[in-house]
């Protein structure tokens, strides 16, 4: 009896066209080019972090500190226009921050070997509460008029695609590059699959997890300032939603197995669509807030378990334990 | 008639003596009887305030204003900020009850939460004062919104703008688990009933997150294109709802209603810009004013916790194109801190 063998992304991909032809045939105004764009729109920069947390996970990684990593830098860049510094010198601040809070998560699983777990759990409270203290007067940064032209960025199109769409693209583009088409993408990879034999292979393990954090850092920065000119300010308290299961939910929806070294960008962009159109269908609906968090919440458990079943534990990671 | 004279001057001398705090010909200043005793009310007491978290343009401005009116009169403030956490504020509120302030003013995160406690409170001979979010409790005093007023009147800016055209709103609402959305959404009901015509296309919670409010406009426009109107319950998440208007292309076609406390940057500017249409505005520093006006009042009467109580709903200001200039309709956080 030949078995027959399904990958979770098939799956996915399946569940998302079953979704996307019952909306289109059932529901009014779904299938519309504007209503396709807005779609997008309205999860591009859901999809760009998933491609930052799909870097570390393929590493076999977590980054929970990933939502600070979008609110801190990206906030500061608001605060110091606001308080008159020029927007470049802003932007090099806030890319130094997103920097300095990869090094450090990459610095604790790397070296000082805490589970990335925990690690990134503290570092992401510690930076949200940093830009909480010391470097924002109020949650909500304001935009200021030494922004000006900044929120091109999120706001407008390019060639009548929502810019946003766009930014979501050329983060695909470069994750896509990283991952397979550079030695360090090839290294990402070895490390998820069996940290050990990457290790004695000769693999510079430690530098390279540290360059997962930070390539992660920048990411959620990157989907920060995007997110700051989409909506004219940076709500900073955004750490403190759930948005960080819903970049999760992306990644492993998309089949991005938690246990690493499998999947990539295609994955994200397979699990970003299938939210997309679960929001989309829902808000088209108006099926109260209560009712969507359950719809997402079963999804994601029929995901997990579906995970469980087509990737089932082998001997190392059974040794080893996932993330 | 000697007799009579003598009299006179003896009486007046009488009086003047009897006055006795009269200033003779104005050489000697005057008490003020009551002045002494309320200094004494003041000076040394503890008020403590219970935000629901710092940070943001409401408490801030609260915080800001309160210090600036009692601090002079040698109260001590303290703050306990939990952060938006719930429980946190509970704990704080708990402590704080067996320190004794002599004052507590306390932002409810809800109805239920911290009634019991604000009850024991005041049994405790501790003044409670609760400002924009009541508890199931009611204490001294109330100083605050009334959010049924703010859904009633930012309705009906919006169903007056919709005249004539396709009658079509939608509603963006802030956290289904917050009191103020819940009892702003009954304004809104209140006036929809009254006016069959207006349909609602669209009722949604954004959580007060303007990345979510966005979202949510953008699909709901390129549903409905012909939309006449928005009620948003939160200028702060309302930005996005403005920005989903915007890149429609729809600025000034689309109606949108918010509330707020007033900020300038947060308010006043963008409705200046044309982000906002009517933005229904609770004026912090008046409602800081009226606070510590109560807190003055309740402290020097010697009345007993919880033997008065009484509310003082905040007078709200529309801010709309034609006073998004006057110094008046919005503040400075900044300025207040100074």
């Amino acid at each position: 009896m030949k078995r027959v063998r399904i990958s979770q992304q098939e799956i996915v991909f399946a569940v998302f066209a079953a979704l996307f032809l019952s909306f289109s045939i059932f529901l009014n105004g779904f299938l519309s080019a504007d209503n396709m764009l807005t779609l997008l729109q309205n999860v591009a920069v859901l999809g760009i972090l998933g491609l930052g947390m799909a870097i570390v996970v393929i590493g076999r990684g977590i980054d929970l500190s990933l939502i600070a990593a979008l609110a801190v830098p990206g906030g500061l860049v608001l605060q110091m226009v606001q308080n008159g510094h020029s927007l470049p010198a802003s932007l090099v601040a806030a890319g130094l921050l997103a920097i300095a809070v990869g090094l450090v998560n990459g610095w604790l699983i790397a070296y000082a070997e805490v589970p990335p777990l925990f690690a990134t759990l503290a570092s992401g409270l510690f930076v949200a509460g940093l830009g909480q203290a010391a470097l924002f007067q109020l949650d909500v940064v304001q935009w200021s008029d030494g922004m000006a032209g900044f929120e091109r960025l999120g706001q407008g199109s390019i060639l009548g695609i929502p810019t946003s769409i766009v930014m979501f693209a050329i983060a695909c583009v470069v994750v896509f590059v990283l991952l397979r088409k550079t030695r360090w993408g090839a290294y990402i990879y070895a490390i998820g699959d069996n940290p050990f034999a990457a290790r004695v292979t000769g693999i510079p393990s430690r530098p390279i997890i540290v360059l997962q954090y930070v390539v992660a850092a920048l990411i959620g920065c990157f989907a920060g300032l995007v997110m700051a000119a989409s909506v004219n300010s940076m709500p900073t308290r955004i750490f403190n939603s759930t948005l960080i299961y819903d970049v999760i939910l992306v990644v492993v929806l998309g089949g991005i197995g938690l246990s690493g070294g499998r999947g990539g960008v295609v994955n994200v962009i397979i699990g970003t669509l299938l939210i997309g159109t679960m929001l989309n269908g829902m808000t088209i609906l108006n099926i109260p807030y209560a009712g969507q968090n359950l719809i997402k919440g079963l999804v994601l458990l029929v995901a997990v378990i579906t995970d469980t079943f087509l990737n089932p534990r082998n001997e190392e990671t059974a040794q080893q334990g996932d993330i | 008639m000697a007799c009579m004279q003598k009299f006179a001057l003896a009486s007046i001398a009488a009086l003047t003596l009897s006055a006795g705090t009269v200033p003779a010909l104005a050489q000697q200043g005057l008490d003020e009887p009551f002045q002494k005793t309320f200094r004494e009310a003041l000076a040394g007491k503890t008020v403590a305030y219970v935000p629901v978290a710092m940070n943001f343009d409401l408490t801030e401005g609260w915080y800001a204003g309160l210090k600036k009116e009692l601090e002079p009169f040698g109260v001590k403030f303290v703050i306990r900020d939990p952060n938006w956490n719930t429980n946190a504020g509970a704990q704080a509120v708990t402590s704080l009850i067996s320190e004794k302030p002599a004052v507590m003013v306390i932002h409810n995160p809800d109805v239920q939460t911290y009634a019991k406690l604000l009850q024991r409170a005041e049994n405790e001979g501790i003044y409670v004062i609760q400002i924009n979010m009541g508890s199931a409790y009611r204490s001294s005093a109330f100083v605050g919104a009334n959010w049924i007023e703010i859904g009633e009147r930012q309705t009906e800016g919006v169903v007056k703008a919709c005249q004539g055209k396709s009658n079509k709103i939608a509603i963006i609402q802030g956290a289904l688990s917050a009191a103020a959305s819940a009892y702003t959404l009954k304004g809104v009901e209140n006036v929809l009933a009254k006016h069959p015509e207006i349909k609602v296309v669209s009722s949604q919670a954004a959580d007060w997150d303007a990345a979510k409010a966005k979202a949510i406009t953008q699909t709901v426009l390129k549903q409905n294109p012909d939309l006449c109107g928005i009620v948003g319950f939160w200028d702060g998440m309302d930005i996005g709802t403005a920005a989903a208007i915007k890149e429609a292309g729809l600025t000034g076609k689309v109606f949108l209603a918010t509330s707020g406390g007033g900020e300038r940057k947060g308010a006043c500017e963008l409705v200046k810009n044309g982000s906002f249409d009517l933005d229904m505005s609770y004026d912090v520093p008046t409602q800081a004013a009226q606070m510590a006006g109560t807190i003055k009042w309740l402290l020097s009467s010697g009345a007993k916790p919880g033997s008065v109580k009484g509310s003082e709903y905040t007078t709200l200001i529309p801010i709309t194109k034609e006073n998004a200039d006057t110094q008046t309709a919005c503040w400075n956080l900044s300025d207040l801190k100074k």
